[in-house]
């Protein structure tokens, strides 16, 4: 069971990589599931109990939103993510929910082909195990620096 | 203490490559671009007669806590000690120079040793130890002649305002009260008066370009509503909407605000112009904008600066501080402070937490700030001897009831001048 498990949460994973990564941003609010839960902070703001996010969405509609904002309102050289990813944890099981955490890294590719690490952290992510699939219901990605460059466009 | 003066050679000294030119409308690009302004910025802005934000009184909450914070290129140890009086001192042992605390913050200390060779300093600063004074068995030690009270880092003032921890170098700073002026401090006390402020998240922006650009945008009400289409569509920030901007006498610091103003709303100037702002643009989730009242005076936006590096923001219920540091000619920390109050309601956390989203460095109304002075530093590279044009409003650095103005812009050039002495 637990071999399967990881298959499908790493699945999922490569999914959610590839759908940024390949800049298909309008698929990205349905790869959440259930109460979505996402949210960008850091791993100061994390140990230290803080609510606030970089990025803050409880619902897929304010996912929604981002995208709309990012291709229609918000100004800001064009630029891309390459997702590395680590194996994940699994932390615990309770019924068909599964939590996990998983490293990761992004390099940032600017239109000029400048490319730099822009952000290194974790995923904890919530997923239910439905069938053979795991389906994220809450991402909270923490960033091992507080330092942002320049802004944060793009998801992480 | 230990310090030793070297005056500038004011003949000597020829802003490179053109002067100032006369009035408040031109700024010369040099000033952006040039190390010797940097170096004599921290010298006459940063360690001269001003105020700067350290951090909030709720942060260093009870006797023992610490954090570490910068003015300008100095590193500054802020603490509470026993006495619960607020104390900041240089990061700098007196020995050597190495720095004598390394963490960010913490609780419960009630002294500072400097890892290098263990020169002791309590919460207020003083020197009260050296390692091995005496020598061993008689023999090494310090020489009779050093007295420990002689030697320490330099101590800054303090003034609270409003639970806003400000410090300073400068003997000859005027008192708080008369440095912001009646009208900033009754803003800050819009804000933060009578209130105890619970800090939500703290986030560094790293920005590609001189600490002034960014100054200026935070001053600019003439771009809001252009390039921060989220801001407009949703009027936030209407330059229709009733308001104003308010410089204060010296030009350092600024309020502009916004309210809402019903009968404006239907403005059409904005599709007259055809700027890029207007469009239809619907939230997939409204709950975003939806506040609650928090002020019962209309404002839904207050942008407020104290000069030379502090701002007071309130847009909606996202309430947050923000210090900017200079770090280099073109690169500047934008440190973020998200704020909500010990009062507030699950219900009115929440609000917060999603309205957090329009600011930061991923906020739907401040990340292009983020970029743009980067943008201006990148233009004028290679044009040090041509001059940006401030003339929106006219010519002056006073208070207006129209926000189309680069007035308060102005005002910071006026205020930066007469520190500089340029």
């Amino acid at each position: 069971m637990n071999g399967n498990l990881l298959q499908y949460i790493t699945q999922a994973q490569a999914d959610y990589a590839r759908c940024i990564d390949d800049d298909r941003l309008e698929e990205w609010p349905n790869l959440f599931h259930g109460p979505c839960l996402y949210k960008i902070t850091t791993s100061s703001n994390y140990r230290d109990g803080l609510e606030a996010g970089i990025v803050f969405a409880n619902s897929r509609g304010m996912l929604t939103d981002r995208v709309s904002a990012l291709r229609d309102a918000n100004i800001y050289e064009r630029q891309s993510y390459r997702h590395i990813l680590g194996q994940p944890s699994i932390l615990s099981e309770d019924g068909a929910m599964v939590s996990s955490e998983t490293s990761f890294m992004v390099a940032r590719i600017m239109q000029d082909g400048e490319t730099s690490i822009y952000a290194t952290g974790r995923y904890f992510d919530v997923y239910e195990i439905d069938g053979a699939a795991a389906k994220l219901h809450q991402r909270t990605v923490v960033c091992d620096s507080s330092r942002i460059d320049t802004l944060l466009a793009l998801p992480l | 203490m230990n310090e030793i003066v070297v005056p500038r050679d004011e003949a000597s000294w020829i802003p490179w490559p053109t002067a100032w030119p006369e009035g408040l409308t031109r700024v010369p690009y040099w000033v952006f671009q040039d190390q010797r302004v940097y170096a004599d910025e921290q010298r006459l802005i940063f360690q001269g007669p001003n105020w700067h934000y350290l951090a909030l009184e709720v942060e260093l909450a009870e006797p023992g806590d610490f954090l570490t914070t910068q003015v300008g290129d100095t590193p500054v140890i802020v603490t509470r000690d026993t006495d619960n009086e607020i104390y900041a001192f240089e990061n700098r042992c007196a020995h050597r120079g190495a720095l004598i605390c390394l963490k960010n913050r913490a609780k419960h200390r009630k002294d500072f040793s400097c890892v290098y060779h263990a020169w002791n300093y309590d919460p207020q600063g003083n020197l009260t130890g050296v390692a091995l004074k005496d020598g061993i068995k008689g023999k090494g030690g310090m020489p009779d002649s050093f007295k420990m009270e002689q030697h320490g880092p330099r101590k800054l003032r303090i003034a609270l305002v409003h639970g806003l921890i400000f410090g300073s170098f400068s003997e000859d700073v005027p008192p708080i009260e008369e440095y912001l002026g009646e009208e900033i401090m009754t803003r800050i006390e819009r804000v933060l008066g009578g209130r105890t402020p619970a800090v939500l998240g703290r986030f560094t922006q790293v920005l590609p370009n001189n600490w002034k650009l960014y100054i200026e945008n935070v001053k600019d009400s003439y771009h809001a509503s252009i390039l921060h289409l989220f801001f407009t569509t949703f009027e936030l920030n209407r330059l229709s909407q009733k308001g104003g901007i308010i410089v204060d006498e010296s030009g350092g610091h600024h309020v502009s605000y916004s309210a809402i103003d019903p009968e404006a709303a239907k403005d059409v100037d904005y599709a007259k112009q055809q700027i890029r702002s207007e469009s239809e643009y619907k939230l997939a989730d409204p709950t975003l904008l939806q506040g609650f009242d928090e002020y019962h005076d209309g404002v839904t936006l207050q942008i407020l600066s104290v000069f030379p590096t502090f701002v007071l923001q309130q847009i909606q219920n996202a309430i947050a501080v923000r210090q900017i540091v200079p770090r280099a000619i073109d690169k500047t920390d934008l440190n973020w402070t998200y704020l909500g109050f010990a009062d507030d309601t699950p219900e009115q956390r929440l609000t917060r937490l999603k309205q957090a989203n329009l600011v930061g460095p991923a906020g739907y109304i401040s990340m292009e700030d983020g970029c743009v002075g980067g943008f201006v530093q990148r233009g004028i590279s290679g044009a040090s001897s041509n001059r940006a044009v401030l003339e929106m409003g006219g010519a002056e650095a006073t208070s207006s009831e129209s926000r189309v103005t680069e007035a308060s812009v102005r005002g910071f050039w006026k205020a930066y001048r007469a520190n500089m002495g340029l």
